[in-house]
């Protein structure tokens, strides 16, 4: 399965999260497994209409995702999901 | 006597207390998060409306003054809904709070920018769009932001007599009302000029910052618009411009009105749309109490040079002949005296958003 890693940024709203191995042959995938997992975590990083949030970044194996709207990039057995904050604001 | 301030900050939620007759911070939340309004409803209960930037807006309600809060989702789009023709509409700020009104407890309405005004029906669990305002002819055409990259609701004011009848402040739109709780509307901008269009008169376009009404006198509402400040004894149905000809009272963000006395608001003026600064660099508090005829601006205990200060639309309040209101450069300012005289209650906070004595 593949595994994800959040910034720590994002402990303060979910603290149990961590590197978690779950399901899913998209990136969309995996996230449901990930909401499952941690209720409400989807709407911290996906917007209205479920486009990656203007601010947040995904990584797969080092490289950003290609589709921020649909979140339809592939995943195989073995990748790394990291999911970032941009580095914005001040 | 309120012995609470609330203030929705760029960096948190901070919370004056007055002990022994002297206003004090007692407590900070959500540390380090814009708080864009902080309210208290009928219940007692208290709400914070976060914009977290990179996690999306947040609403937080505590019904413990603050012990412990509960976070909701919020107001949402649904899929497929736009803005404009091929731009997803996603809910970007949290612009107005609104208790439901003595016959609907458990309601809230909230409005965001984009223009969309949200309703719960379970004090904030769940919210729904009112899709006949979505949905309001012209919307996607006539409605634009100002300030903001999109239209947003500002000012929800529920009418104490019938709780079903409100009024919102949309920037840019003007004021709609409804008589039955959001399922029709009509346009209230009779009187308003919006000089920035080519047309003032426009029915559709007008840019009120700020609708508040004179809640024991329910037919007496004010606005501190883009193009001066405006007064309905009607309701809504028909506005008279008060803007003061020969003195500061004229353009700003925040007006706050007495419950008691139809005649008696405030405003904090700034320069202008172009210069948006305290007037002259000398910060100033501007009241009538004479429905707008007459205006006196107050300066005593307010900073007079080099005051760069403004006040955002929801940074003033009234309450029982005493003002707060707090501004754009971290400054909060108390009256006890319905604003003859100033003392500065704090000068280094972050940004403030939002003042309500609760």
């Amino acid at each position: 399965m593949p595994t994800i890693r959040f910034t720590s940024a994002l402990s303060r709203f979910f603290p149990d999260l961590g590197q978690t191995a779950l399901p899913g042959s998209t990136v969309a995938e995996l996230l449901q497994g990930a909401e499952t997992q941690f209720p409400g975590l989807r709407r911290y990083l996906l917007d209205d209409q479920g486009a990656l949030r203007q601010h947040v970044n995904i990584f797969v194996n080092g490289e950003r995702i290609q589709d921020r709207d649909r979140l339809s990039d592939a995943l195989a057995e073995r990748d790394e999901v990291f999911i970032l904050q941009a580095l914005s604001g001040g | 006597m309120a012995n609470t301030i609330l203030l929705g900050t760029r960096k948190g939620l901070v919370v004056y207390r007055r002990k022994a007759n002297r206003w004090k911070v007692d407590r900070v939340h959500f540390t380090g998060f814009p708080v864009t309004l902080a309210d208290r409803d009928e219940q007692g209960s208290w709400w914070a409306l976060l914009d977290h930037g990179h996690w999306g807006c947040k609403l937080h309600r505590s019904d413990d003054e603050g012990e412990t809060w509960t976070e909701f989702a919020g107001p949402a789009f649904s899929e497929g809904d736009e803005t404009k023709p091929g731009k997803p509409a996603t809910v970007k700020y949290l612009w107005a709070f609104a208790a439901g009104g003595a016959t609907y407890p458990n309601r809230i309405w909230v409005g965001t920018e984009p223009g969309g005004l949200f309703l719960s029906e379970d004090r904030g669990a769940t919210f729904s769009l009112v899709r006949s305002l979505w949905d309001y002819p012209g919307r996607a055409e006539q409605w634009f932001g100002g300030g903001r990259d999109d239209a947003g609701i500002h000012s929800i004011l529920v009418d104490p007599r019938d709780n079903d009848h409100i009024h919102i402040g949309i920037s840019c739109a003007g004021v709609f009302s409804s008589p039955d709780s959001g399922k029709t509307w009509q346009v209230k901008n009779k009187g308003l000029r919006a000089d920035f269009l080519p047309d003032p008169d426009t029915e559709v376009g007008h840019d009120p910052h700020l609708l508040v009404r004179s809640q024991q006198h329910p037919d007496v509402l004010w606005q501190q618009n883009h193009c001066g400040i405006f007064r309905s004894t009607d309701n809504g149905n028909n506005w008279q411009e008060i803007s003061q000809t020969d003195g500061p009272a004229r353009f700003g963000f925040a007006i706050a009105a007495d419950p008691a006395d139809p005649l008696a608001a405030w405003v904090v003026p700034a320069d202008s749309d172009a210069i948006r600064v305290a007037m002259e660099l000398a910060l100033c508090v501007s009241s009538t109490h004479g429905g707008g005829r007459t205006w006196v601006a107050h300066r005593d205990g307010l900073p007079q040079v080099q005051a760069f200060d403004i006040a955002y639309r929801h940074a003033l309040d009234y309450r029982n002949g005493e003002l707060v209101f707090g501004t754009t450069t971290g400054n909060c300012y108390h009256s006890a005296n319905r604003g003859a005289q100033w003392t500065c209650l704090h000068s280094n906070l972050p940004m403030i958003h939002s003042v309500r004595f609760v």
